[in-house]
């Protein structure tokens, strides 16, 4: 009495419960605190551009897909989606809407799908998109809209220039930071509960931090990439702020601005982008803290941390080598 | 803090439905197909014709080499016929099936319940007495239990470490075996302790476990040589080289046995056989048996004899859910599908376990996304997703230097892959082609 329903598979018979889909909607909800505070500062545009990144993002891979890939579609596994949302957290909100659906195409098209789909990029796609965009249409890129608490009235806002880049212009001026610092209208607690002008998602860093809190306990993310990040940005810059304070900002300043949370929590932890070992996880990080701090010191650009994550990407695959586990019996000898 | 294996290892739902359910013995079956080969290693030799008439614990086939285990009839009756037969592994092979008929137990058998502590053997009539009985490891590898106490020259063994661990899901023949006869599997401890010359024996049982601790400490004292560990529940903490890491953090080369570290590594329902074996004459021809499921009306604990269909250990659990998907033979993470309810029981077998249809499909298949799960789990510190894809691409020999063969197969890589990945599948595929090529170049 063969029974032929009976399924033959090779052990285990059980797994676990997570799966892709709920990775990438646990870091969706993870973004949720951050998208809010973004509304509320922003208004209906915040709202604007997130939907219209997600939608150019899942509509771009559902087309290669479709068109290169043929087989089972792939824009259910959410991966998509959380690509247009860190594209949108990476923009200003008063961007143009074809600016946002080309760095879709180029997030999606040239950071994802040309290497293979979900898995196989070397560099964080939406961090492909962001800089693509910031070196083509640099103007619009850092003309960031003044903040407005609950306004959603569809107006012109006017922009201004982020703490960062009035910093960096000051000291670029020979003014001492702490007078930049006391005739700017920004707190450090303004900073931190995300009361500034800046790019969509990236102005609150408590609601990044509530956001990577979510990921650290769904075991989405380990604590190792955001820790090395945030602690190289630290130390670097809390030793150039001690050989002197007035040419250099200070560790809080350089981590409550700009998008060093929105990096070390959401862009630096992909796991596709990110080395598989803790130890590489450390490297790697510290990798991105240094570079950003280079950049935003010493180089063109107020804000570097774009930059560092894509420099790092690329040597993901020497740092896993480099960085192998040590097998089980390795070091005894038989 | 509880001792456990530092690097690896995952959290199955536990799952121990049959947990505390007294050990029942099956009625006798009409017929039972005892396969020849049981354990690792050679097959065994029927010395057996059709048309012979046996008795119950009768020897029926012999030792087919150093490393293979005697094999004797479960039941008393007439040889139907020799013929291939399958087993648990999907293939035919060759299978004694007597018909029984009435039930007559070979004379020396002592079948009392009285506790025999004293004895008088010495280390080589005892691994003899347990060659000759047959028994094998019965933690699911059955490797014949009397090579495993042969210690090979130029190594000395130190510790005796009892596998009391079962961390398999869903399993609980070791545990209710621990329960009822704490008594005979501590003084089958110490018989192999004195096979091996050694004077220590560890039994290592995980946390889940409290009562079996309880009983085990208070009944150890009587043993000036036993001590009993609480291990914190981590799967798959059964393994040897984790259990050994476990408890006195020693740990096993790559490539290497126990024994390379001073350790010899021991089930404890094997510890029970070997009492019966040198205390009371009895070849291994039952064993206790879980048969369990999500859907079974009533999980139990068996006393089966080696050779019953499996049709009937099911009957006796309230009989095949409507919605079956799926047969382990075995546990959930390590065990083996069985594509139909006539296969026998075995010496190997711990648990049948039945899956509802839901819980039978393997999870959908993602893209791998690198997020290094399946490495930080490895309990032999490999990484799968290399090895899936070094495997994916043949390059074996690179699988090699990979040490795919460290590999346990415990499962845990793929149990937790969030992409649905069976990487364990093509790590398999890897080991085998690997030994096929390690074997051509001697």
């Amino acid at each position: 009495m063969a029974n032929n329903r009976l399924l033959v598979s090779m052990s285990p018979h059980d797994h676990g419960k997570d799966n892709v889909k709920k990775i990438m909607y646990g870091v969706v909800l993870a973004m949720m605190p951050a998208f809010l505070v973004s509304v509320y500062y922003f208004g209906l545009d915040a709202i604007r551009v997130n939907l219209i990144a997600i939608a150019a993002c899942v509509f771009f891979e559902w087309f290669i897909q479709k068109v290169f890939f043929k087989g089972k579609p792939t824009i259910t596994d959410g991966s998509a989606i959380v690509t247009g949302m860190l594209l949108a957290f990476n923009v200003p909100t008063n961007l143009p809407w074809w600016i946002l659906v080309i760095g879709a195409l180029v997030a999606i098209g040239i950071g994802k799908m040309s290497f293979g789909g979900l898995g196989n990029n070397p560099f964080n796609p939406a961090i492909v998109g962001r800089v693509f965009l910031l070196i083509s249409w640099p103007v619009q890129m850092t003309s960031y809209p003044k903040i407005q608490v609950l306004n959603f009235a569809i107006t012109d806002a006017e922009t201004g220039a982020t703490p960062l880049a009035l910093v960096k212009e000051g000291l670029k001026n020979g003014e001492p930071f702490s007078q930049i610092i006391e005739s700017m209208p920004t707190s450090y607690t303004d900073m931190l509960i995300g009361q500034m002008g800046g790019s969509l998602g990236e102005i609150s860093a408590l609601a990044l931090i509530i956001g990577g809190l979510y990921m650290l306990i769904r075991k989405i993310i380990t604590w190792h990439v955001p820790v090395a990040v945030l602690a190289s940005i630290a130390i670097f810059t809390g030793i150039l702020y001690g050989i002197n304070p007035e040419a250099y900002a200070d560790p809080a300043f350089h981590l409550l601005t700009g998008g060093v949370m929105l990096g070390a929590i959401f862009m630096a932890t992909d796991m596709v982008t990110s080395p598989m070992t803790g130890k590489g996880m450390l490297i790697y990080g510290v990798g991105i803290g240094v570079i950003t701090v280079l950049i935003r010191v010493w180089g063109a650009y107020p804000e570097g941390v774009s930059f560092a994550i894509l420099i790092m990407n690329a040597f993901v695959p020497l740092i896993n080598k480099a960085t192998k586990p040590k097998r089980f019996g390795e070091t005894i000898k038989a | 803090m509880l001792k456990t294996f530092p690097k690896g290892g995952v959290h199955p739902a536990e799952n121990k439905l049959s947990k505390g359910k007294k050990i029942e013995k099956l009625n006798m079956p009409e017929t039972v197909t005892i396969p020849i080969s049981q354990h690792i290693g050679a097959p065994a030799v029927p010395v057996v014709n059709k048309g012979d008439i046996v008795k119950i614990g009768q020897l029926i086939a012999k030792s087919g080499g150093f490393v293979s285990a005697n094999i004797h009839s479960s039941v008393s009756g007439k040889v139907l016929k020799i013929e291939p037969s399958m087993d648990a592994s999907g293939y035919k092979r060759m299978s004694i099936i007597i018909k029984v008929e009435g039930e007559e137990y070979e004379p020396d058998i002592d079948l009392s319940d009285t506790l025999v502590k004293e004895c008088s053997l010495n280390a080589d009539e005892i691994k003899k007495r347990i060659a000759d009985k047959g028994i094998v490891g019965l933690g699911g590898a059955t490797f014949p239990t009397h090579v495993k106490l042969s210690v090979p020259p130029g190594k000395t063994a130190e510790h005796l470490v009892i596998n009391a661990v079962e961390c398999e899901p869903y399993l609980t023949a070791d545990h209710q075996l621990m329960m009822e006869k704490p008594d005979e599997i501590l003084v089958g401890c110490s018989i192999m302790a004195k096979a091996i010359g050694v004077n220590k024996v560890l039994i290592g049982i995980e946390n889940n476990k409290p009562d079996a601790i309880k009983l085990f400490k208070e009944k150890a004292v009587s043993f000036n040589n036993i001590e009993i560990y609480a291990l914190k529940v981590k799967y798959p903490q059964g393994g040897e080289k984790q259990l050994i890491k476990a408890l006195i953090n020693r740990e096993v080369p790559s490539g290497g046995l126990p024994i390379d570290v001073g350790c010899v590594v021991q089930n404890v329902g094997t510890a029970f056989a070997v009492y019966e074996a040198v205390q009371k004459n009895k070849p291994l021809y039952e064993r206790v048996v879980t048969v369990t499921g999500k859907n079974v009306k009533n999980p139990v604990n068996l006393l089966a004899k080696v050779g019953t269909p499996i049709s009937e250990l099911i009957e006796l659990a309230g009989g095949l859910p409507e919605d079956t998907g799926k047969i382990v033979n075995g546990g959930p993470m390590m065990g083996k599908a069985v594509n139909n309810q006539q296969i026998p029981v075995t010496k190997g077998t711990s648990g049948i376990l039945l899956f509802p249809n839901k819980l039978a499909k393997r999870p959908e298949v993602y893209n791998c996304i690198r997020c290094s799960r399946c490495t930080h789990v490895c309990p032999m510190n490999l990484e799968p997703h290399l090895l899936k894809n070094l495997s994916n691409k043949a390059l074996w020999e690179e699988l090699e230097k990979e040490r795919v063969l460290d590999c346990i197969e415990c499962g845990s890589c793929s149990y937790t892959c969030p992409a649905g990945i069976p990487l364990l599948d093509y790590i398999r595929l890897g080991k085998a082609n690997l030994n096929r090529i390690i074997r051509s170049r001697k």
